[in-house]
């Protein structure tokens, strides 16, 4: 098929769909208007609830349960086998590793994504020309895993014959400041913080765009007066800034330490999962679709599930706290 | 926007200036700089080796490129325009990316204010339930509801051999693809709309439905119109989700090329054709183009999303 007529079809489709939906939720909306008081009662639940309800249960929590079947199945799914997949999981060296690897990306992706888009946007709020610097530190977070995969696969390359120059930026500055680089993504453990790396390039962005808003929200008053108290730079940071944005923070953290747990694509284009930098997510998909075991596939799923729930207990209580204080 | 808000918007930015030049230091921005330098470094490496030729990529750094400028526009050529048959040019796919993305964003969103409004406004037994419900499903993951969802697009669903919902018969277009993102995308929408909607002055709804308002008309005057900066912001990280995206297009798109994104073309080029870095720097370059020009014209939506929250504090 002809660029051009792909081009045609495409934005066909894509009209064509954006029509359609636009053209039921417009009916629904003045046929509901028109519905009996008596009956808004009811149907405004429908009409709100319902498709966001129905998509939830079709795509996520439908397939949620039977992920929780599955995990108490055997590989095809058809036989009980009670809690062999979980011993399965903690028993064997392999997967522990990956669960701890898991563990150190969890604790150091969100922790220095935060820390860092924190800094930056401190940093740039009143800064002038501070939306460029923005602009710059927010652009890996437009690129995709993939995208951003290539980059740092090609920032960490390795240089196999001793005799040509290096093409790879890392190798090349590790040579300059006098050290024999490795080859990067081979050295356990140092490859793990390697990927972590891309992940932290990536999530910084998003941090500093959040809290720069949630920062850009302090009402001036409250700098000017922390200004003509005489607070230092450092104290007016810690003292006004932080504490006002805090909700803030705990939003960033919890949302890139979900991300973090959910990450795949990083591990899977830039090591496969080898040379011992497997992450839960990864090797749920490989047991899942490439070893085709649905159980401990499963079980894996159900670990990640568990070990994120701390988080969304803190955060059901701030919310539950947020709401008595309206 | 009133004279009175144009008036007290102009006062804000005045005082802001006045902090602005009070607190902004030298060595703050220089460490900003810094920062944003050693942020750009790696993409700036790639970005200047697509512009390379092939025989000096892969015998010198990108870092000595300035010193013997031979630069040119071939590895673009390729990637974008040539190629047929089996390999088709990476135009097809930027198109078919533009195809997934726009109403990937659009869809999800609408539902998800609808939803948002319902959680924050709706007065109902089990809406804390629900909504926390929501919250936690953001940590499901993705993984779990391919089979799953895949079956449904290619076979429907049958229980106790009773069909529940029927063949479809929409795999190989556009829609499993859509539907999929909807879904996916549903519990961090909402809940982040929820928080902002949630902020909405109760007397501004009050005063509406004393006036007799229903609550559809409630939504769409005044509800919706409130909510568009933090729908913009919202969409401008659903639009890069969705565009970014390798595992729902893979797995839904079932890898036929008519339909498929340039992220699972370009993860195809990496695992085959790996230490080709002309051609992977080139497309890789293609691919984010768009987020970056989306992101850029777009800002203005962050900032007015800044100023509604500022009117709270």
């Amino acid at each position: 098929m002809g660029i051009s007529s792909l081009l045609v079809t495409n934005i066909t489709v894509l009209v064509s769909g954006l029509a359609a939906f636009a053209l039921i939720v417009t009916l629904i909306f003045v046929l509901a208007s028109r519905a009996k008081v008596t009956t808004q009662e009811w149907l405004r639940y429908l009409v709100f609830l319902g498709p966001a309800a129905l998509l939830l249960l079709v795509g996520l929590i439908g397939p949620a349960i039977r992920t929780l079947y599955l995990s108490f199945m055997n590989a095809s799914g058809e036989e009980f086998v009670g809690f062999d997949n979980y011993v399965w999981a903690f028993a064997r060296p392999e997967i522990l590793l990956v669960l701890r690897n898991t563990l150190i990306w969890v604790i150091v992706a969100p922790l220095f994504s935060t820390l860092l888009g924190l800094i930056i946007a401190y940093l740039t709020d009143r800064m002038r020309g501070g939306a460029w610097v923005k602009s710059l530190i927010f652009m890996p977070m437009a690129i995709s895993f993939v995208g951003a995969g290539i980059i740092w696969r090609f920032v960490y390359s390795f240089q196999p014959s001793e005799s040509k120059p290096d093409i790879g930026l890392l190798s090349a500055i590790s040579k300059g400041l006098g050290f024999d680089p490795p080859n990067w993504l081979l050295e356990a453990p140092l490859n793990t913080f390697l990927l972590i790396a891309v992940m932290v390039w990536i999530q910084t962005g998003f941090a500093m765009v959040v809290l720069g808003a949630a920062m850009k929200a302090i009402p001036d008053e409250v700098v000017e007066a922390s200004m003509l108290d005489g607070a230092s730079q450092w104290k007016r940071f810690l003292r006004v800034t932080v504490p006002m944005i805090r909700s803030s923070i705990v939003v960033v953290l919890s949302t890139i330490t979900i991300a973090t747990l959910k990450v795949f694509d990083i591990v899977r284009t830039m090591t496969g999962g080898n040379f011992q930098t497997s992450v839960i997510a990864n090797e749920m998909y490989t047991q899942a679709f490439r070893a085709l075991n649905y159980g401990t596939g499963s079980a894996l799923a159900i670990i990640l599930f568990v070990g994120v729930l701390p988080i969304v207990a803190y955060n059901i209580r701030q919310l539950r706290l947020e709401r008595t204080e309206r | 926007m009133t004279d009175a808000s144009t008036t007290k918007v102009s006062q804000r930015l005045r005082g802001r200036r006045r902090v602005k030049d009070a607190l902004s230091s030298p060595i703050a921005s220089f460490i900003a700089v810094v920062l944003a330098l050693l942020w750009t470094i790696p993409t700036f490496g790639l970005f200047v080796t697509s512009f390379r030729q092939v025989e000096d990529i892969n015998v010198s750094g990108w870092w000595t490129a300035f010193a013997n400028p031979n630069f040119t526009l071939l590895n673009y050529n390729r990637v974008l325009f040539e190629g047929e048959g089996a390999n088709p040019p990476l135009t097809q796919f930027f198109f078919n990316s533009f195809a997934i993305t726009i109403p990937a964003t659009i869809i999800p969103l609408t539902l998800a204010v609808f939803a948002a409004f319902a959680l924050a406004w709706f007065d109902f037994k089990g809406r804390d339930f629900i909504f926390f419900t929501i919250f936690g499903l953001q940590v499901v993951p993705l993984q779990m509801s391919l089979i799953p969802l895949l079956q449904l697009f290619a076979r429907g669903v049958e229980i106790g051999g009773v069909t529940v919902i029927p063949d479809l018969g929409i795999t190989g277009t556009y829609i499993p693809i859509w539907i999929a993102h909807s879904m996916f995308a549903m519990p961090l929408a909402i809940f982040l709309l929820h928080n902002f909607l949630a902020q909405i002055p109760r007397e501004i709804i009050e005063a509406a439905r004393v006036d007799g308002t229903d609550w559809f008309q409630l939504f769409r005057m005044v509800v919706f119109p409130l909510s568009i900066p933090a729908i913009a912001s919202f969409a401008i990280f659903q639009f890069l989700w969705v565009w970014n995206d390798l595992l729902v297009g893979l797995t839904f798109g079932g890898g036929e090329r008519d339909i498929a994104p340039l992220t699972v073309r370009l993860a195809e080029l990496s695992g085959t054709r790996g230490s080709d870095w002309e051609l992977l720097t080139a497309g890789a370059f293609v691919s984010i183009v768009v987020p970056l020009i989306v992101f850029f014209a777009l800002q203005r939506y962050f900032v007015r999303g800044l100023l509604a929250g500022s009117v709270k504090g």
